[in-house]
Formats: structure tokens, C-alpha cells, sequence
């Protein structure tokens, strides 16, 4: 992975660089020793390190904004980190960048329950504002796994998701404004507690962006009622192909379940052999189901969607009976991955998107990769959405096999693409992704992309080498071919 | 020279057109069937874009609540293959002719997602702009370019489908549109409860958004709109008018009308209105028919205004002390609609956005030299503004696509 070339000239200011933020944020705000440095040196994606020139830690808008404008004024280069749970390296340092963390950001400003608001800093985790609301029965309802860990201002950054976002939508569809700063330094505030930001979709923009185009610095959330009733399936079935039809025919019956996860068979086994959840072992696939609603909706959808399950061919069908039992259903699929750390040295998780019925075929190419390049592989899969998590087991101490995984895990999202889906469902292309965009994107529709980030960030200062496989200078991407001025199709009929 | 109009039959032609537009400096009014060319600044172009060509439902799995259509396929024809397989835009996209009391009442797909448009379920289940899932299109560099794809869970690069929703065709002349799809609720009821004040609606509204009772529908009309609805409960109440909509399977939305009806129990009067009557009500708030039709108020100003929706009552009342007209409030408040009386100055403008506080005001019908004298949609600020004009230049650096259509230069 080729980041972008380090400015030794940068990197000779660096004392300079120091003093001028010493002069407006506390020393002990301002990182240099390399002992610390080295505790930012990369995110959840640890296959990448590298320690930042500096860290700045703010603590309000205001810094932020200074920091931004200094940076700007010095062509200094800026990544902005939350939590640094990304699992695409969104969040990796530059050798001659300033790591801005949001970690002082922590505080949860307004809680709004008229109008079912919360407005929180940026470095508040996504769990705290469930926490702060569930008093009063709300919450907050997109859950990516790392909820405990991850912040909201990286959730926005990454447009995450979780479990529930099949019923209740991924970031983007339940925030309602935020503050940010321009590279400028400029404070912007773009929505609030309305339902939609006048103009231009910028918050809409925002949400995804990796830290490419601002850095965020408040958060309103829609919260939501608690539903009064939850209630979750445990269904195996014997082949995998059973188990997509199923999901596929809850769908077509008009039923739009909080949650629809699915295992394979290897990830199955290391999740039961880790927390005895009493999954069924003699099943090649289980989905989960979870219903959430007043207890009289639950109860009828509970045995319409039973029906199905038979009806299509599950072997065991369980309804958790109590909390206690549906915690117990998920605990195996919320597992997955240290169950998977178990049995395996290392595991690379993968986050592509296919259309449902694609799956039977994209888990028979699968199988057929593992063998070609000699690792396992065990799948959890959102398979309500059609994101698939492929872990992809490997050894780092053995030489080539992260070589072999990397090489496993482009493969399996060329195949997305192939098969009508995207490269990335919620973990962002990050620097893991970036030299795939090509696979779903022609040069023009990157080139595209790059200009909007020009409108942002026209010297492209804001982490650098992410997302984009080739960056190009905004004054070259303005650069217009101007036809001789031919009337086109001339033989057309005109009006 | 003089100005062109255009109707291209495929990508390749259109991106041509575009190319020669900008050799030739003449600018593009988009059209796709012209049910909301009233709606917005009229767009400084001499040309007209006809894209009436790319229509047509190319792709649609149910199973997987997805559709592919040309931007021109007219909503009617979008929304009855969707019936016929129980489905629907979740976002009840509104139908903005009758607004515009246009010739052509029905717009198109693409319509509703250039000027990101929604009904009553708005904040339930969010707007156009939630449901966009990829487009192609074509920029005004005259080059063909792609966003996004056909599945909902995709991070891959900038959520460029965001931007195009609510761009009113400045930034890309669309020619293919992939959006989200949802089953259509088995059972729509409605509970009503008759004679409360705007503010005393506004308070019930947040308290049944904030129940366990999932409320898919939240609207207010004071007496004298509620009076022009065509379903009788309505018309007949003699009193202002809260709607309350549950929706779903149905021994869940039996149960939760129940619940809902127990919470309003101090209201002066409340009724229930069965599935035919649910939708028709429904259907008139998407459309805000009980502001527009009867009395010849065509032509006069009608305000659309997102507000934080505890204060939509308030909003609602100090704007009508200063302005003759009438208005209602829709997303639990957090949307007013006025129709102001012919007479006002400056079709109220200045008075409504006066009294904001926060949120904005999007003028959607007036006379067209209104339209050119007074901002159509809420002034941004100076940072904001010059932002928006940074990112038309990245998409239409000759501002070739509706220029002025929004803003002045944008
Ligand atoms: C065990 C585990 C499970 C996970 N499960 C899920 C899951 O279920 N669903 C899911 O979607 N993701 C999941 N993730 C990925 C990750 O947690 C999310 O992407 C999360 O949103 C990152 O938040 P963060 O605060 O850690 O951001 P960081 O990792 O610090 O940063 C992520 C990106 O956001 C940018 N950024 C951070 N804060 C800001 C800000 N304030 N302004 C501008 N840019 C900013 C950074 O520059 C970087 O590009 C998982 C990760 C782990 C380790």
C-alpha cells in the first residue's frame, strides 16, 4: 500500500509547527513524544502502522478551527480520529501529517425528548447515547458491534451500521444536523433538530466521507422509543441456499424484521465452542431473527414468520421465551469475531454487499477461493442488507499468508462487484479498499468524486491517501476539454 | 446563435448535447414530464433538455425491495407496479402538479428525487433522499458518470445520491435512478382527535411520536382547512382536526389505536377512521389539498417550512398574526404548510422568515415574477453559500444545468 510521499520540508518544521500550536492549546494537548505518538499509530486495521508527525488533542470548536487554519496556511497534512476502531485504516497516521483526536469531545450537550433529539460532541461512543437516553425509554438505533468503543463523530465519518439497520437505517438515515470545520477553519452548521438541511445535501455528503472533507464537531441524533415487545429466532438449516430463500420470503411477505443475521457452518462451530450459546452444530446455516414492536404485533409475526422458516426447510426453529434466551441467541453472533480470534491466530474481516439472492453463488465462489489460496474462511453475514463478513483466517507469523489473505479478501470483493454489489457496506474504503475502487468505478466517476472533495479541500489536505487510488491536483481536475462546438446528432429532430 | 432545445434518446446523445452546450455557452432548462416548473426560480436558460426519453421501469425485484427506472417514468406508473406486488415508497412522495396547478399533474420519479421530496411518513421513515440508492447520469462536463449501486448497505466513496436529492437538476441531468422499495402496511388506521389548539396538538403530537405506539403519520388542521377535506369525518367535525396514523399488520394497529385512544382520553372528541377513509385523508395532507383547491386560491403563495416540530404550532400562529392565509402542520410539526391570500407583500416572505427561528422556508407555488423577486428557498449564509457555489463548479463549472433554478449563479 503506497501512501503519499512524506514532505521532508514539512517534517523540518515540525518544532516550529509545535510552538505554534503550543501557543493556543495546553503543552500536554499537543503530543510529540514518541512513546505516545506510537499509541495512535494505527486503527482498528492493525495490519497498517505508522506514527503520526505530531497529535493535537482539542478541546473545543474553537481549537479545532485553529488547528485547521494553521495546518491550512502551513500545507500541513490532518487525519482526524475518533476512536480508532475503523477496520479499513480510515484513521492511519501520515509520517508527516497531524493526528487530530476527538477524544476530549465527550460531552452530551442537549437531550431533547419533545423532539426525540440528542445533540452530543463528536468523541461521545455510540453506546453513551443510548445510556444517556434510556431512562426516559429511547435510544439510539444504529449499533455497529464496537458501540462500546466507537464514537459517534466516526460513525458519521464512516456511515456505520449495525444489526438493526435493516428496520431503522444506517447513520445517515438518523442524524439531523452537525457542526463541522472546513479546512479553512470556517465553522459550519448544516441542519438542527428540523427534519431536513435547506440546500444542497451537505450533511448527507458528510455522513461517509472519512474524514476527507471536514472535521466534525457536534452530532444530532434522532432518538428513538424503545419498542415494547422484542423477540428473537433461532433458525438452522441444512444448506445455506435454504436459509438466503428464507430470508427472501420473510421480505416477500411483507415483513421488514429489526434484525436478520446470518452463519456459516465454520463460524457457527467457533461461536458455540467460545460462549455455548446452544446453537445447532448439525446445520450448515442459522439466521436469527429478531421481531420488535407492541407485544400483539410480535406475537402474530412470530408465527407467520415460524411458518416460513418451516416452509422453508429449517430444521430447528426456536423462540426465545424470555430476555435471558434471546441475549443468549445473540451472544454467539456478537461473538463471532473474538470466537473467530480463537481458532484462529489471525482474522481479516471483510465487508462487501450483494444483492440476497446472490448468495448461494457467492459462498459456492468463495469455498473454491479458500481452497486456491489455502485459508479458512467462516462468514457472518447482515443478511437482511446482503452485507456479508467474510473472516478470513490466517497466521501473521507464517511469511505470506497476510500476502495470501489480502490477496483472498480482494478477490472476494471483486466478486461483489461482479455480482452486482459494492465493495464496502459499512467499514469504508479507508486505505484497505482504496486501490479496488477501481473495480466499481470508471476514472470519470472517481474523477467526480475527487472534484466534490475539491469544493471541500482544494489542496487536498485532509487525509490524504485514503479512499482515492490516485490523487489529482484540483486545478488539473477543473481542466475542462471543450468541444469544437458541433451541433450533435444533427440528422435528430429538434423542437 | 439561438437557443436549442433538445430531446436526447440515450446516454451517449445526451452527454453529446450537454458537451455542445458548453462549447455553445447555452444554458439547459431539464425537464422531465414539467410537473414542477413552477416550482423553484425560473431557471435562467433559453434551451429546454427534454429527458421525457429515459423512462421505463428497467429492474424491479420485489424480494429485494428494489427498482431501476428511467428518471422520466411518470410516479403514477411507478407506484402501481409497486401496488401490484403490495409495495411502496415509503417516503409518500407527495404529487407537487396539484400544487402547482399544473396541466401535467403527475410528475416523475426523477422529479421527486431532484427536488427530494416526502409526505406525512417523512419523519418516520425519511425522505427521497433515504431511498436513492444509485444513479447514472450526466454532469455538466458533458461526461457520463455513476454513483452508488442497488444494494442499501454501500459505503464505497462520497454518497453522491444524497447530492443529487434536492439539487433540482443543477449538478447532473439523471438518466437512470436505483431506489429502496418497502411492503405496503396490511391495515391503515387513523385515530382523530377534534378541537384542540395548534399548540395543544403540537404537545400530543410529540408525546404519540415519542410512544411505544410506532406512529407512522402526524398532522394538524385547524377548523377551517379541516372543513375542505373530502372525507366526511373531517369536513364534518366542526373543530380543528389531529391525526394520528397507525399502520400495520392488523391486530397490531387494532391494539395500538386502542392505546393511542386511551392517551387522548381528554381530548374533546376522537373517531377513528377505517383503512378507505385512512387513505384518502393521508393523501390529501401529502398533497396539502385541503389548503389549495376550492375559492380560485391558484396562484397565490404556498410556503412549505421545516421547523423544529415543538415549535410548529408556535410558528405556525405568529406568522398567520402578521399574514392573511391559512396553514396546517404536518411531521408531528415539524413541517407547516401555509397558504397565504393574494395581497401579501412580497408573498409574505419577509414576515415568515421573520419570525424563524432556525429551519427554513421554501416558497413552492407563487406567480413567477414573485418567484424572480423573492429568495424561493431560505438564504444561506456567506460560508454556506460559497460552498454551494464551490461544488456546482465541480459538477457544472459553466453552469450549463438549470442555472439560477435555486440561487442566483447556482
Ligand atoms: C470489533 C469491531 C466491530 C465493528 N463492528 C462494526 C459494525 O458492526 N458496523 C460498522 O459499521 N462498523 C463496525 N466497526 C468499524 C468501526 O467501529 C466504525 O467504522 C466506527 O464508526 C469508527 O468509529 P471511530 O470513532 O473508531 O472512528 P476512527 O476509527 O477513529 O475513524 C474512522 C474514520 O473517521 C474519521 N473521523 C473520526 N472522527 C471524525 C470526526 N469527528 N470528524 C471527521 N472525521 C472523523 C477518521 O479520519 C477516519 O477516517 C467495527 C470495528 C471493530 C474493531
Amino acid at each position: 500500500m503506497q501512501m503519499p510521499k512524506p514532505d521532508e520540508a514539512v517534517i523540518a518544521r515540525r518544532s516550529d509547527l509545535v510552538a505554534a500550536f503550543r501557543e493556543f492549546l495546553p503543552a500536554s494537548h499537543v503530543v510529540v513524544d514518541e512513546a505516545t505518538l506510537k499509541a495512535f499509530e494505527s486503527d482498528g486495521l492493525t495490519a497498517y502502522r505508522q506514527p503520526p508527525m505530531i497529535a493535537v488533542l482539542p478541546e473545543t470548536t474553537e481549537e479545532v478551527s485553529r488547528i485547521l487554519k494553521l495546518c491550512r496556511e502551513w500545507g500541513v497534512k490532518v487525519v482526524p480520529r475518533g476512536s480508532g476502531t475503523s477496520l479499513s485504516g480510515g484513521a492511519l497516521p501520515l509520517a508527516d501529517g497531524v493526528l487530530l483526536g476527538l477524544g476530549k469531545f465527550n460531552q452530551v450537550l442537549d437531550i431533547d425528548y419533545d423532539n426525540r433529539t440528542a445533540t452530543v460532541q463528536p468523541g461521545v461512543t455510540n453506546l453513551a447515547i443510548t445510556h444517556a437516553v434510556e431512562g426516559e425509554g429511547f435510544y439510539y438505533a444504529p449499533d455497529p458491534s464496537s458501540q462500546i468503543a466507537c464514537s459517534i463523530g466516526g460513525n458519521v465519518a464512516e456511515n456505520s451500521g449495525g444489526v438493526h439497520c435493516l428496520k431503522y437505517g444506517l447513520t445517515t438515515n438518523n442524524i439531523l444536523g452537525i457542526e463541522m470545520v472546513t479546512i479553512d477553519g470556517e465553522v459550519l452548521r448544516i441542519g438542527g433538530k428540523h427534519l431536513d438541511a435547506e440546500g444542497y445535501d451537505l450533511l448527507g455528503i458528510m455522513t461517509g466521507s472519512e474524514g476527507l472533507l471536514g472535521v466534525v464537531t457536534e452530532v444530532t441524533v434522532r432518538i428513538l422509543r424503545k419498542p415494547e415487545t422484542v423477540r428473537a429466532l433461532l433458525v438452522g438449516f441444512p444448506t445455506v441456499e435454504q436459509g438466503g430463500d428464507c430470508v427472501g420470503r420473510i421480505i416477500a411477505a411483507g415483513i421488514i424484521p429489526a434484525g436478520m443475521e446470518m452463519m456459516d457452518k465454520p463460524a457457527i462451530h467457533a461461536a458455540e465452542a467460545f460462549c455455548h450459546a446452544g446453537y445447532p452444530l448439525d446445520v450448515e446455516a442459522i439466521l436469527i431473527i429478531e421481531l420488535d414492536g407492541p407485544e400483539a404485533e410480535v406475537d402474530h409475526l412470530t408465527e407467520i414468520v415460524s411458518g416460513i422458516c418451516n416452509d422453508s426447510g429449517a430444521v430447528s426453529v426456536r423462540v426465545s421465551a424470555t430476555e435471558a434466551e434471546r441475549m443468549n441467541f445473540w451472544a454467539g453472533r456478537k461473538a463471532a469475531f473474538p470466537a473467530i480470534g480463537r481458532i484462529s491466530p489471525d482474522y481479516y474481516c471483510m465487508d462487501g454487499t450483494i444483492p440476497r439472492r446472490q448468495l448461494p453463488l457467492v459462498l459456492k465462489r468463495m469455498a473454491e477461493m479458500a481452497e486456491k489460496h489455502g485459508l479458512g474462511v467462516a462468514n457472518v453475514f447482515h443478511a437482511g442488507d446482503g452485507n456479508l463478513h467474510p473472516l478470513i483466517l490466517y497466521d501473521a507469523n507464517m511469511p505470506g499468508e497476510l500476502e495470501r489473505a489480502e490477496e483472498f479478501g480482494s478477490d472476494i470483493l471483486k466478486l461483489c462487484v461482479e455480482v452486482g454489489g459494492v465493495l464496502t457496506g459499512e467499514h469504508g474504503v479507508g486505505v484497505e479498499k482504496r486501490d479496488l475502487m477501481p473495480e466499481m468505478f470508471t476514472e470519470v466517476d472517481l474523477n467526480q468524486q475527487q472534484r466534490l472533495k475539491c469544493a471541500f479541500d482544494p489542496d487536498g489536505l485532509l487525509n490524504p491517501g485514503k479512499v482515492f487510488p490516485t490523487l489529482h491536483r484540483c486545478a488539473e481536475l477543473g481542466r475542462m476539454h471543450i468541444h469544437r462546438g458541433q451541433m450533435p446528432f444533427p440528422d435528430l429532430p429538434r423542437f | 446563435m439561438t437557443a436549442q432545445d433538445f430531446k436526447p434518446a440515450s446516454e451517449e446523445h445526451l452527454a453529446e448535447v450537454v458537451a455542445f452546450a458548453v462549447a455553445a455557452q447555452q444554458p439547459l432548462e431539464l425537464i422531465g414530464r414539467g410537473s414542477k416548473r413552477g416550482f423553484g426560480r425560473a431557471t435562467q436558460a433559453a434551451g429546454q433538455l427534454d429527458l421525457s426519453g429515459f423512462s421505463g421501469i428497467s429492474m424491479y425485484e420485489p424480494d429485494e425491495l428494489v427498482m431501476t427506472a428511467g428518471p422520466a417514468t411518470p410516479l403514477a406508473e411507478i407506484e402501481a407496479a409497486l401496488a401490484a406486488e403490495n409495495q411502496e415508497l415509503a417516503f409518500e412522495p407527495p404529487h407537487m402538479g396539484h400544487m402547482q396547478a399544473n396541466a401535467v399533474t403527475d410528475g416523475s420519479i426523477g422529479g421527486v428525487f431532484a427536488c427530494n421530496l416526502a409526505g406525512p411518513r417523512r419523519f418516520k421513515a425519511g425522505s427521497a433522499r433515504d431511498h436513492l440508492l444509485g444513479f447514472r447520469g450526466v454532469s455538466g462536463r458533458g461526461e457520463v458518470f455513476k454513483s452508488g449501486g442497488r444494494v442499501v448497505k454501500n459505503v464505497t466513496g462520497y454518497d453522491l445520491c444524497k447530492l443529487m436529492c434536492g439539487s433540482f437538476g443543477t449538478l447532473a441531468a439523471l438518466t437512470e435512478v436505483t431506489f429502496k422499495v418497502l411492503p405496503r402496511a396490511e391495515k391503515i388506521w387513523t385515530v382523530l382527535a377534534f378541537g384542540l389548539t395548534a399548540g395543544e396538538a403540537v404537545q400530543a403530537m410529540a408525546a404519540a411520536a415519542g410512544s411505544p405506539h410506532d406512529v407512522t403519520g402526524l398532522c394538524h388542521l385547524p377548523e377551517a382547512v379541516a372543513a375542505r377535506s373530502s372525507v366526511d369525518f373531517v369536513s364534518g367535525a366542526a373543530a380543528s382536526v389531529t391525526a394520528f396514523r397507525v399502520e400495520g399488520p392488523a391486530p397490531s394497529v387494532v391494539h395500538r389505536a386502542a392505546a393511542l385512544q386511551a392517551t387522548l382520553g381528554t381530548a374533546p372528541g376522537i373517531e377513528v377512521l377505517h383503512s378507505h377513509r385512512s387513505v384518502t385523508f393521508w393523501r390529501e395532507v401529502r398533497d396539502v389539498a385541503p389548503l389549495l383547491d376550492s375559492e380560485g386560491t391558484f396562484g397565490n403563495p404556498l410556503w412549505r417550512l421545516s421547523v423544529t416540530p415543538t415549535r410548529g404550532g408556535q410558528t405556525m400562529h405568529d406568522i398567520l398574526e402578521q399574514v392573511s392565509g391559512r396553514g396546517m402542520l404536518d411531521w408531528a410539526g415539524g413541517q407547516i404548510w401555509l397558504g397565504l391570500d393574494a395581497g401579501a407583500e412580497d408573498g409574505g416572505v419577509a414576515p415568515i422568515r421573520a419570525v424563524m427561528d432556525g429551519g427554513h422556508a421554501t416558497l413552492i407555488r407563487g406567480a413567477a415574477d414573485l418567484r424572480a423577486r423573492v429568495p424561493v428557498f431560505q438564504p444561506q449564509s456567506a460560508p454556506l453559500a460559497a460552498l454551494t457555489q464551490r461544488i456546482k463548479d465541480g459538477f457544472d463549472p459553466k453552469g450549463i444545468l438549470n442555472p439560477g433554478r435555486m440561487v442566483e449563479g447556482v
